[in-house]
């Protein structure tokens, strides 16, 4: 990837996270460049969505720095950093919509906060960024009313209600059926695009992302082990990635659960003997 | 919900609440019973004994409510009790009243009677009333009747 | 055996120490609730729809329960104060009761389980499902949106519910006293306000019920608020709201009393 360092949106310099005692993460490097989708993939507890949080201010590095748009997020103060937070648009795990409100005041939210918009233009651009997800006739139902593929679209017209110059994703694939996968793989990739943005998705899900992302950054413990374009990490002789790419069963990451050995347990010996 | 439901809810809540408020200050409570400062007029009258007296006990004329004890002190030279006694300005007495410790009923509580007297004169704001009578506490009142009974026996 | 020694302080000193962290963390998460309720008053619409489910909701208990309560005392005080010839002071003996002690203390403790605990569940579950973090992210400051509004509701609502409780324990010891067990009405008004005064009696009660609207509003958006994000943890919350701000209730009830009545 080009070392263009003013094109890049998000940068993360060196940074190391513990918590309490335990690292979390062990001294990353990443560049995010404008106008860009790009991936973060790893397993569970491997510092994924701890890195997005890092990004979007909720949490301070031990050591490093995270610059969003050239400047330093740890160093801010909340004013400063809620003026960053509306230029950012996140997508939750499972949406985290208003349980006690209506799809369209979910959307509406955000322009009814910060800005002071007219009745009449919150709700054109509601139904815009609705028609966009391809919801503007769900408009009147409660989150409880929804499926979990229309929450997440829901989720992600409110996530770009204000126009962001970032949107990040923590695991957008979670627990959808193979049809709101696409729509969602989809969304990310022309929402991007529609609004110049930079997306960063968080992921475990290989396939669905690999056809939108341009470019991947692998995770494991903490460390980034492996990065590339989707190409390149479906060509990568690297253990792990296979492993990861491929779902094999046994590799870097073993398939048994540290144990006594086998016959051991079953106390095979002392039958014998 | 709709909004004005809602706030037509919170409406009646409210002033349901405060209506609440006011019956417990002006039904339950004696603020019907107490009068503004500026209609009133002090006075003040040392008892040797002012048994269970408390800050305002009602003061009494011939049964009516014509005051309050506002408040309670020793007087650390001639060891009495000082009472100020503030009075309805609707009710006037004359110097030579005289005033009273009373118990309301065997067990009650304990309130002033104003007896009035004869002179022309009429109590302004601040004199002093000179003939009172202290409590009846009941521990000599039992102390003087075995005296009394000793007494009786000694001589016979 | 040492091991044993170590060990036990050990845990003694975390537990301690876990302790004044915590009431530190809530002392702390209390001044902000304080300084950052701007919002609760400018935008006053956001503390009206609290009070909807704070207070509107727990009426009906209220009323019920004040009604009943009231009643019971009059059989109760009338039974008892026939014996000595002063059934009239039956009026006494509910009023005081009511307005003193049982309206702030018995409201007190019916809010915190009606609304107390459904905030301690609705703030817990917004944690839960990343609602919480959804507002941060949105630049919306969650303690002055979500936080603010409840406390102030919660704060309002509780001496108004505690007036209601009382007046209607009252008329419900009308009902007993004079309809029922035909005490006089005269007599039972009358001796009422002469022994219920406004500010000794009345007044402090408002105090307490306030204090207790604080104590209770605080400690259900504190459980809520640091619930750990899982259904056990909002359930173990939950339940803790409704302990501890009963407890929290009647020690602070004696505390006030102590100050209150003491004089007199």
């Amino acid at each position: 990837m080009e070392k263009v360092l003013t094109d890049n949106l998000v940068e993360i310099d060196n940074v190391e996270f513990r918590y309490d005692v335990r690292a979390v993460l062990k001294g990353i490097n990443m560049q995010f460049p404008r106008g860009r989708v790009i991936s973060i993939m790893g397993l569970s507890g491997c510092g994924k969505t701890t890195t997005l949080r890092l990004i979007g201010g909720q949490l301070r590095p031990t050591s490093g720095e995270v610059r969003v748009a050239g400047r330093p997020v740890h160093a801010m103060d909340m004013r400063e950093l809620y003026t960053l937070r509306r230029r950012m648009g996140m997508l939750f795990q499972f949406g985290a919509l208003f349980t006690d409100m209506s799809v369209f005041d979910n959307v509406a939210f955000q322009l009814r906060e910060h800005t002071t918009l007219s009745d009449r233009t919150i709700r054109d651009l509601v139904l815009m960024k609705l028609n966009a997800v391809g919801l503007r006739g769900a408009q009147d139902l409660l989150p409880s009313e929804l499926s979990g593929g229309m929450a997440r679209r829901v989720a992600l017209a409110r996530a770009i209600a204000l126009d962001p110059m970032l949107i990040m994703y923590d695991e957008p694939f979670a627990g959808l059926d193979p049809i709101s996968l696409g729509v969602i793989g989809n969304l990310i990739r022309r929402l991007n695009d529609a609004l110049g943005a930079t997306s960063i998705v968080v992921t475990h899900d290989v396939q669905e992302s690999l056809k939108i992302v341009d470019y991947v950054y692998f995770m494991s413990e903490g460390v980034v082990v492996a990065q590339g374009t989707p190409a390149q990490i479906m060509e990568s002789k690297e253990d792990y990635v296979r492993q990861f790419v491929h779902g094999q069963m046994d590799g870097p990451v073993p398939f048994q659960y540290p144990a006594a050995p086998y016959p051991q347990d079953l106390r095979l010996e002392t039958v014998r003997g | 919900m709709d909004r004005k439901v809602l706030d037509l809810w919170v409406g009646i809540f409210v002033a349901s609440g405060l209506v609440a408020l006011l019956v417990l200050a002006l039904k339950v409570s004696n603020a019907s019973t107490t009068f503004n400062t500026s209609d009133s007029y002090t006075v003040t009258a040392e008892f040797d004994n002012i048994g269970g007296l408390k800050p305002r006990a009602p003061v009494k004329s011939a049964g009516v409510l014509v005051g309050r004890v506002e408040s309670i002190g020793f007087d650390n030279e001639k060891f009495v009790a000082r009472v100020e006694l503030k009075l309805d300005k609707r009710y006037r007495f004359p110097t030579d009243s005289s005033a009273s410790i009373l118990t309301s009923g065997l067990l009650g509580e304990q309130y002033i009677g104003l007896d009035g007297g004869a002179d022309e004169a009429l109590l302004e704001n601040g004199d002093r009333l000179k003939l009172t009578q202290s409590a009846v506490v009941l521990e000599r009142l039992i102390g003087q009747f075995l005296y009394g009974r000793a007494a009786e026996g000694g001589s016979k | 055996m040492d091991n044993f020694v170590v060990r036990a302080l050990r845990h003694i000193g975390h537990i301690v120490i876990d302790g004044v962290w915590r009431l530190g963390y809530a002392s702390r998460f209390f001044f902000l609730v304080l300084v950052r309720s701007g919002p609760s008053f400018r935008r006053f619409a956001l503390t009206v729809r609290e009070i909807y489910f704070a207070g509107v909701l727990s009426l009906i208990i209220i009323l019920v329960s004040g009604l009943f309560v009231g009643m019971v005392l009059g059989l109760q005080g009338y039974d008892t104060l026939q014996r000595y010839g002063s059934a009239e002071a039956v009026g006494t003996l509910v009023a005081l009761s009511l307005v003193r002690e049982l309206g702030p203390v018995v409201s007190a403790l019916l809010f915190a389980s009606r609304a107390g605990s459904a905030m301690t569940a609705e703030i817990g579950l917004m944690k839960a499902t990343e609602q919480i973090t959804a507002l941060d992210m949105m630049a919306v400051d969650p303690i002055s949106r979500i936080v603010g509004p409840r406390f102030w509701a919660g704060v309002i609502s509780m001496p108004l519910l505690a007036a209601l409780f009382s007046a209607m324990g009252i008329f419900g010891g009308y009902l007993i006293a004079v309809v029922l067990l035909g005490v006089d009405a005269g007599a039972f008004w009358s001796q009422m306000q002469a022994s219920v005064d406004l500010r000794n009696d009345v007044m402090n009660g408002v105090i307490k019920s306030i204090v207790f609207g604080i104590a209770v509003t605080a400690i259900a958006l504190f459980e809520g608020y640091d619930a750990p994000p899982t259904a056990e943890g909002v359930s173990g919350a939950t339940t803790r709201t409704v302990v501890t701000s009963s407890l929290a209730v009647l020690s602070l009830d004696f505390v006030l009393t102590a100050f209150m009545f003491r004089g007199l």
